[in-house]
């Protein structure tokens, strides 16, 4: 090029290689630049490493090197100290599974696997293609006969009986499926030009947004059976399987329209254009974006959806978190709370972690889709 | 937006009044209708189908109930309450016993949301590490399990009222709370409140001053010294004018529980802790955001005009990030006035587990059910109202 042009100041020939300074590289550069760097944060990091210090052995000695492992008695782990895990080998059936007849609890089993199946399927995106609606439709099915039974032999569950995992999995999964047509709609209807339409859904939506998940359940609980007919009766189940519809569909309509918000103005003109009617429009040219810029705060909707569900508490219900309440009020294992709450929220925290960071990494694929 | 004029495009046929349904006007119409009834038949269907049932049942409508005696006892009231005091009381005691822990709550989660949100920025690699781990781990575990674990944490880990600790003299802590002593009642206290609200009245004209000055001359006043010096100053002046009185009030055990002094109830404790620690974990996120999204340039260009740090951050960075997080920052509050009803599940007395009480007691399920949607509804609008006001004070002013 025109290199040649300016090498009268520049030296020629190669500069030997030569190994970076030793204050940028290695692991006393490190520590310097990200723990040393200012006296202040010397002094802190030196305050927090003593505070870990004291903090973690305690810790770690209480969880595994003085706890009690599986099969002592609740008497010597009181007198012992250290996390008694006896409590959660003991109580483990109950705790996922209720109070399900103990001997067919492979059923509720096989409901947790073909639930996390059907969500692990419906998260890699080569999947997202109409059969997947046909999956759901087929695994709900299964799981709705696991669960009750009285066909194929198996003997009838009457679902007051259930608990546990799979309810907390079924009242999470079953009201975001029937949610999620409807918060569409009320998207729609909250930016429709109708305004009796608009009216209508920003109503809903605000009013549902506007009051605690419990007044709901509560209205769910005390309310419902005086608003049917005398003699149809709901059963406790599937009136807080509505309530959560109720709550989960005016959350996610919010979450879509910030979609639907974000398409810009030239699609709506360009389907007009092409003499699409409404749904046309909607249904293969607006919807199909917003959806996809919509999903990851679908996603941190499904999040706090998921959490929400241990409401259900509330109203007497027994999903993963009022069996663990109820397993520690067995006056034989009263005190172990810090085990029961350690085990539980590790669970819970697997399935909320997992989706947050499977929403993020959608996040990154999605925009790199957008990148030209 | 779809073109506001799609569906009023076509005209209706001239003259004649055409109602075929291919026709936009009439098909909004149409539709409206459509939905409208379908809304009204529903609210129709269950309006009458709940008349039905509460006249079978021979059930009372109406709030007529919160004029009758209430006949149950509330743990903690910030007014005066006795079971023989009526319904509507007891409601209004669950009202303040909510807007207390929501708001101290709200002050609190917002300090240490802060605090653990610019601790995600820090460069110290250790500090940035605990703060991730600590939004990481508190974010996605529900806060009615984390609210069952602090209540537990007092209720079972803390010694009965018998045994109960005394760190301080004065100071006992036990299964039913922390009870302190406090300064008992004197006529100072009223001296001291209204020399406090001389010195804030004196802090706002102050500032007024000194700001109209700094225009004028460029000179600028110490008026963050100054202020604390009046609000601390005048009320010590009146404290001390008063006669200083140290009479303490301090709890005594008497028959099963303390007596005296102010209580930090272990219900109070864990709602208030569990609120805070969840909440503080969004706002840190919230927090977060809002500092990146403040570009760096900023940051040196104040740096360039010889600005110091503490003012880049209080008069370049802060405003602007403040845009980014209010919006959001209100929904959090909103999140945790509406999670405080999770109260009910420990046995804390806000409104919800008052208006639960009522409605159990009398039957009347959707008055209760009502008064607890619509109080929250009131509350709700008026943190938006609010931090609407305060977001458009803040909001960039564009051409």
């Amino acid at each position: 090029m025109t290199d040649n042009v300016h090498t009268g100041n520049v030296p020629t020939g190669s500069i030997p290689d030569e190994r970076p300074p030793s204050n940028t590289v290695g692991p006393v550069a490190w520590l310097r630049n990200n723990l040393f760097n200012t006296w202040y944060n010397a002094l802190l990091t030196i305050l927090i490493a003593w505070l870990l210090f004291k903090a973690i052995p305690p810790l770690l000695d209480w969880l595994i090197f003085s706890a009690n492992s599986f099969g002592t008695p609740p008497q010597v782990c009181r007198q012992e100290g250290g996390a008694c895990w006896t409590f959660v080998s003991e109580k483990l059936r109950f705790v996922m599974f209720g109070t399900f007849p103990y001997d067919e609890q492979w059923r509720p089993l096989i409901t947790i696997v073909i639930i996390i199946a059907l969500v692990l399927a419906s998260c890699d995106r080569r999947f997202w293609k109409p059969w997947l609606a046909l999956v759901w439709i087929a695994g709900l099915t299964a799981v709705g006969v696991l669960m009750w039974g009285g066909v194929l032999g198996l003997t009838y569950v009457e679902n007051t009986l259930w608990g546990g995992l799979p309810l907390t999995l079924m009242l999470s999964v079953v009201g975001l499926s029937v949610a999620f047509p409807a918060s569409v709609l009320l998207a729609l209807g909250r930016r429709s030009q109708l305004p009796a339409i608009r009216v209508i859904s920003v109503t809903y939506i605000e009013l549902i947004r506007g009051v605690p998940l419990i007044s709901l359940l509560f209205m769910a609980s005390v309310m419902f059976p005086l608003f049917l007919p005398t003699g149809v009766n709901f059963d406790k189940l599937l009136r807080a399987q509505i309530a959560f519809i109720m709550f989960a569909a005016a959350y996610m309509a919010e979450a879509i329209r910030g979609g639907l918000q974000a398409i810009p103005k030239g699609q709506y003109e360009a389907a007009d254009a092409l003499g699409l009617n409404y749904w046309q429009a909607m249904g293969k040219i607006i919807l199909p974006q917003a959806l996809a810029i919509s999903i990851p705060p679908l996603v941190n909707t499904f999040i706090s959806f998921f959490k929400d569900t241990s409401l259900v508490i509330i109203i007497g219900l027994y999903d993963l978190l009022g069996t663990a309440k109820a397993a520690l009020s067995d006056p034989a294992w009263r005190g172990f709370y810090r085990e029961a709450y350690l085990f539980i929220g590790v669970i819970y925290w697997v399935f909320c972690y997992s989706m947050s960071k499977y929403s993020q990494k959608l996040e990154r694929d999605l925009r790199r889709g957008h990148r030209r | 937006m779809a073109s506001k004029t799609r569906d009023t495009a076509r005209p209706s046929a001239p003259g004649g009044v055409s109602f075929s349904l291919s026709d936009p006007t009439v098909r909004a119409v149409f539709y409206q209708i459509l939905v409208v009834g379908i809304v009204i038949a529903v609210g129709w269907f269950l309006i009458h189908n709940t008349l039905d049932n509460l006249s079978k049942r021979s059930i009372a409508t109406g709030f007529g109930f919160l004029e009758r005696e209430a006949s149950f006892g509330i743990g903690e009231s910030l007014i005066d309450y006795h079971p023989r005091d009526s319904y509507g009381r007891a409601f209004l005691v669950g009202v303040l016993n909510t807007l207390k822990v929501s708001i101290i709550g709200v002050v609190l989660a917002t300090v240490l949301g802060t605090l653990i949100g610019v601790a995600r920025l820090s460069s110290n690699w250790l500090i940035a590490k605990l703060a991730s781990t600590y939004v990481e781990i508190v974010r996605n575990i529900p806060p009615l399990l984390q609210l069952f674990f602090w209540y537990a944490l007092v209720s079972e880990s803390m010694p009965p009222v018998r045994q109960a600790l005394n760190p301080i003299p004065g100071v006992f802590l036990s299964q039913r709370g922390l009870f302190v002593p406090v300064p008992s009642a004197d006529p100072v206290w009223g001296m001291m409140a209204f020399a406090l609200a001389i010195a804030v009245i004196a802090v706002v004209f102050l500032r007024r001053w000194a700001k109209a000055r700094q225009e004028r001359t460029g000179q600028p006043f110490p008026i963050g010294s100054a202020s604390l010096g009046l609000l601390v100053g005048l009320p010590l002046i009146a404290y001390i004018a008063g006669g200083a009185p140290t009479a303490l009030d301090v709890p005594k055990l008497q028959g099963f529980n303390f007596v005296g002094g102010v209580v930090l109830t272990p219900e109070f404790f864990a709602i208030l802790v569990g609120l805070v620690v969840y909440t503080a974990a969004f706002i840190a996120e919230v927090v977060r955001s809002g500092i990146l999204a403040v570009n760096w340039g900023q940051t040196e260009a104040a740096r360039a005009l010889g600005i110091d740090s503490g003012k880049t951050l209080r008069l370049v960075v802060l405003p602007q990030a403040l845009r980014v997080i209010v919006p959001p920052l209100t929904s959090q509050y909103l999140n945790l006035t509406k999670n405080s009803s999770l109260a009910l599940a420990i046995g804390y007395p806000d409104l919800v587990s008052i208006a639960n009480t009522t409605l159990n007691q009398t039957g009347q399920a959707i008055e209760g059910v009502a008064m607890i949607m619509g109080t929250y509804l009131v509350i709700s609008l008026g943190i938006s109202i609010f931090m609407n006001w305060y977001n458009k004070r803040i909001a960039l002013v564009e051409r």
